[in-house]
């Protein structure tokens, strides 16, 4: 009589918890989604509000409340169009320059301080970091003293070789991460196959770490097109970049928002682009360090 | 003619610390299929290494073929290595990896070509897999891979690190023979590093046994198993492991279980030479027979008093060169040929186990009786391991 009650007792009593159980897992990950969702379109909307303010006539642009519903038109975008030309030319040669100049750089460097350590790399790891601790406000008097005595204000040079310096130790640091990720296995195997330095580096190593240099790329450009200060203290008009030419649309009287909106969006484009292309080399490049 | 001697190789990571490999000796033979083997941290992966130029010497010399190749680069020690993690090029196709270390050497395509298509012919390879990446292949195909790859070298001797630790069991037993044959059938100089003590005994033509960076034997799997050199050897090779179980020693021999095992004149002599009081006996599990010792609930009383001696001795039978040990059986472990019996035997004798019958093998809880040899009986001393003489 008993045996018979004790033996259903247990199968009843796990069974309701079990079904709030999940029940709260379902609403708890539901209430995670809404959040998530939340903090996503606060995140965007400034964005999408920049978007279509771009497409709006400039009186249109300056209202309050701000107006959903406007006749699209393309005129600020003409506007842009007509004004942006050397300064998209500037940017993408100042972009691709420092940065080739950069991995040409970070991959003997960060070779150096992983697959072949040499003696101090703690040491020289620490000093490239400590560059980035500068502000750069502080840099910039003396950054432009020498500049001036070497005759390269204002020049696309000057900002190849800055923005270069400036990318070069988040460079090293990842393109480290990613050399130790290599196995060292395979290192000895190739080693053992009679491999010099350059082969290994071209053979062996390159091809594991491509998805990370691509990354690492990537995040180089991003920085480059995006920098505003050093570009406007030591350019005029022979090597000013896109974000010169966004400042310019703010001007000191009167507010061209949509013509401001128009011209950031058109300062977007070129880094979105190449981010979507890249998106998945980009999130496997930088977990790669992550997941041993 | 490609002999392997290492003269006092020893390794150090640290100063002052133990050596990884402490002054190794072995003399391995042109043809010879060697098989390091021993626990983790032994120095047997470390010793392969130091062959193979991974690592450097700190002591002594290695020659290959006659030759101090101590301070030779790896790519010119004319050797080739399986890893055991394979260290395959995953962005090379098959047979890029595998003629990689030819295009290194400068051979020219059609050569390659052919070396490749005649180790993939050995290795059972097909002929669609060599355009395929690693990635695309099994584990057992990225082993032959490996494999493939050093045997295109056509080097004097061929270095293996525990490359069958990634395969399943089934794998494992079916790549063991081919290895075993493929070496047979290319003649060439294998050292082949494991931990596992049944390849070392299936494969090797001579074994090696490590410990703590030192040399215990190196000796035939036949050699090693009957006559090991000390404990530690004596408890590693044979699955499973010899019943060690340390035993006072008296009048007629060692007191184990309630009765006292008979030892051979020898070791008697090597024992008091060593002023012992105890030692340790090595029985191996199919040494022990189970047999039924008369009035089984009559358990032998303690000390080896002479009624109780004689009677146990009397029920042994006309064999004064054995024992008769008792014990319960703790757990039957049923293989389907054999059955494995884990015992605590009387008398604070200690767990053993025996191989028994496999079809109808005691129940857990029974008491049973074993006869062992006393020629069969291992004798070791309990404060250095070494083997008593006998």
């Amino acid at each position: 009589m008993t045996a018979i009650t004790a033996a259903d007792a247990p199968t009843q009593a796990p069974a309701a918890p079990r079904r709030s159980r999940r029940a709260r897992e379902i609403s708890g990950q539901a209430g995670w989604a809404v959040l998530g969702w939340v903090v996503g379109i606060a995140f965007f909307l400034p964005i999408l509000w920049m978007v279509i303010t771009a497409f709006k006539p400039e009186s249109a642009a300056e209202t309050w409340p701000p107006q959903f519903t406007f006749s699209p038109t393309l005129s600020q975008f003409r506007l842009v169009w007509d004004g942006m030309g050397p300064f998209i030319e500037h940017s993408a040669i100042a972009t691709v320059g420092s940065t080739i100049l950069v991995l040409v750089l970070a991959l003997p460097a960060a070779y150096a301080l992983s697959i072949r350590p040499v003696g101090k790399w703690r040491d020289s790891l620490f000093f490239f970091i400590s560059t980035k601790m500068l502000p750069v406000v502080a840099a910039i008097g003396p950054l432009y003293v020498i500049a001036l005595k070497a005759h390269l204000l204002d020049s696309l040079w000057l900002l190849i070789i800055l923005y270069a310096a400036m990318n070069l130790p988040l460079a090293i640091w990842m393109i480290r991460s990613f050399m130790l990720e290599v196995p060292t296995e395979m290192l000895e195997a190739a080693r053992l196959d009679g491999a010099g330095r350059f082969r290994e580096i071209t053979e062996v190593i390159m091809p594991v770490v491509s998805p990370g240099l691509v990354s690492t790329a990537l995040i180089c450009v991003i920085f480059a097109w995006n920098e505003l200060f050093l570009a406007l203290n030591l350019t005029v008009t022979n090597a000013s970049t896109m974000p010169m030419f966004l400042i310019s649309s703010v001007p000191q009287e009167g507010l061209y928002i949509a013509h401001l909106s128009a011209a950031a969006t058109v300062a977007s484009v070129p880094v979105i682009i190449v981010g979507w292309i890249a998106q998945r080399s980009l999130v496997r490049g930088l977990s790669m360090g992550a997941i041993k | 003619m490609a002999g392997v001697r290492y003269v006092g190789a020893s390794r150090l990571y640290a100063k002052g610390a133990k050596p990884a490999v402490d002054m190794l000796d072995l003399d391995i033979k042109d043809g010879e299929f060697m098989v390091l083997v021993g626990p983790s941290g032994s120095g047997k992966t470390t010793a392969l290494r130091m062959l193979a130029g991974l690592e450097p010497l700190d002591g002594g010399r290695i020659e290959i073929a006659g030759r101090d190749v101590s301070d030779v680069q790896p790519k010119d020690r004319d050797i080739a290595m399986v890893f055991q993690n394979y260290a395959l090029y995953p962005s090379k196709t098959v047979a890029e990896n595998m003629g990689f270390a030819l295009k290194m050497q400068r051979v020219p395509k059609p050569e390659r070509d052919r070396r490749v298509h005649e180790a993939a012919r050995i290795l059972d390879l097909d002929e669609t897999l060599l355009d395929r990446k690693p990635k695309a292949l099994s584990g057992g195909q990225r082993q032959r891979v490996a494999m493939g790859r050093a045997i295109v070298r056509e080097p004097k001797v061929f270095l293996m690190d525990e490359p069958l630790s990634n395969l399943d069991a089934k794998l494992r037993v079916q790549t063991r023979s081919q290895i075993a044959e493929l070496q047979r059938r290319l003649g060439v100089t294998t050292v082949y590093v494991t931990h596992d003590q049944v390849e070392a005994m299936t494969m090797g033509h001579r074994v090696a046994v490590l410990s703590g960076g030192r040399l215990q034997q190196c000796a035939s799997p036949r050699e090693l198993y009957d006559n090991p050199v000390n404990q530690f050897v004596a408890g590693f090779i044979g699955s499973p492991a010899m019943n060690l179980q340390t035993a006072p020693l008296t009048e007629g021999g060692a007191r184990l279980a309630g009765a006292v095992v008979p030892l051979a004149p020898a070791v008697r002599v090597a024992a008091d030479r060593d002023r012992l009081t105890e030692i340790v006996l090595g029985i191996r599990p199919e040494q022990m027979h189970l047999t039924d010792a008369g009035p089984s609930d009559t358990v032998p009383a303690l000390g080896g008093s002479a009624p109780a001696a004689a009677s146990v001795g009397a029920s042994a039978g006309a064999d004064p060169g054995s024992a008769v040990l008792l014990g319960d059986v703790v757990l039957v472990e049923e293989l389907g040929a054999d059955a494995l019996l884990h015992v605590r035997l009387t008398d604070g004798g200690g767990s053993v186990v025996a191989r028994a019958e496999g079809r109808k093998p005691p129940a857990p809880g029974q008491r049973v009786a074993f006869r062992v040899q006393s020629a069969d009986v291992l004798a070791f001393n309990p404060a250095t391991g070494a083997r008593l003489a006998g």
